[in-house]
């Protein structure tokens, strides 16, 4: 009579575990592990965003370590994400570049005219391919890079106080280092 | 009921209507008809990274629309559909396959249906030996009660 409730109990309990195994597990729903993590930045060379005659280029940020944001004048969580870009930039801790992903060059002009420019350059990814090449899939995104071109952290969406706190400034290394 | 009929028509229109909207996302020709099946065949097994529950044939969004280009572009060419599987893998990880990859961390995903079936397999296998058992000692004779 045991023996009858015994193998159905003992496969609800073993469903039960994967089950609540899979769930705790599982990815916060939407966000990507980016497969670039450890691997080396992939290079690029694009018009610069604000005198597209010029050319800038990922070779020029080798040996230091660099923030990549990648972004939008279209792209409204950019926009909340502003303020602390500029705040990065005041601390003056890591290199802080721009990439424009899919924009019109005058309109990301103007956003950077209107909220200030916290980027040393911005690079104008107009056809999308080196964001691409970032696995870039929806803005912003920020990518944190060390001085042998390794990519070691990405944010995925609003780069956060908290976010710049406990998981860009614990890499970088110690305040002095960096200058400012 | 003539009312009916024309709301009817209308709702055939506007479905085919909206059908001819939705095929217009992707309106790639290819140059050769074998080309073409190769760039659909991909294009809806990879997955759109922007509004993941969608293939990248069937996305609007604009990174969608550049990565079906890149697809487009290395077809064009002439690189393999693995090459082109693996462009994306290396760039957006094992998320962009709608087919998993038989490799060691998915074996599970692949063995998982097939050992469910064997487990299947035996429990009905138990329980048809058992009945039959049933049917067996049923069809005996009955003892004679005794009514003739």
């Amino acid at each position: 009579m045991i023996n009858r409730f015994v193998i159905p109990m003992v496969a609800f309990v073993l469903l039960a575990v994967v089950l609540a195994v899979g769930i705790k597990h599982s990815p916060e729903k939407g966000v990507i592990a980016s497969p670039l993590i450890g691997k080396p930045a992939p290079q690029f060379s694009l018009p610069s965003l604000s005198d597209p005659t010029h050319t800038v280029s990922s070779a020029a940020l080798r040996g230091q370590w660099y923030l990549l944001n990648v972004w939008g004048s279209w792209c409204g969580t950019c926009r909340d994400e502003h303020q602390m870009l500029l705040d990065v930039r005041r601390s003056g801790r890591v290199r802080l570049i721009g990439l424009d992903w899919r924009d019109d060059d005058s309109q990301a002009r103007g956003y950077l005219q209107q909220l200030g420019d916290p980027y040393e350059f911005v690079a104008a990814d107009r056809d999308g391919r080196t964001a691409i090449d970032w696995g870039v899939y929806a803005a912003p995104e920020s990518f944190l890079v060390n001085p042998a071109g390794i990519v070691v952290y990405k944010c995925m969406g609003e780069l956060t106080p908290d976010i710049w706190e406990k998981e860009i400034l614990s890499r970088l290394p110690k305040a002095q280092a960096a200058g400012s | 009921m003539r009312r009916a009929t024309v709301i009817c028509v209308a709702a055939a229109g506007l479905a085919l209507a909206n059908a001819a909207v939705v095929r217009a996302i992707d309106t790639t020709q290819m140059p050769t008809p074998e080309l073409q099946a190769r760039y659909e065949g991909l294009t809806h097994e990879l997955r759109c990274v922007q509004c993941q529950d969608e293939a990248l044939a069937d996305s609007p969004a604009g990174v969608a629309a550049d990565l079906r280009r890149e697809v487009r572009d290395m077809l064009l060419a002439g690189k393999s559909d693995d090459d082109v599987r693996n462009f994306m893998l290396a760039r957006y990880g094992d998320f962009v396959l709608f087919r998993p990859r038989f490799v060691l961390k998915n074996v599970w995903l692949w063995a998982a249906p097939e050992v469910l079936l064997v487990v299947g397999a035996l429990v009905a296998w138990r329980v048809v030996r058992k009945r039959a058992r049933l049917v067996s000692a049923d069809t005996e004779p009955l003892p004679d009660d005794g009514s003739n």
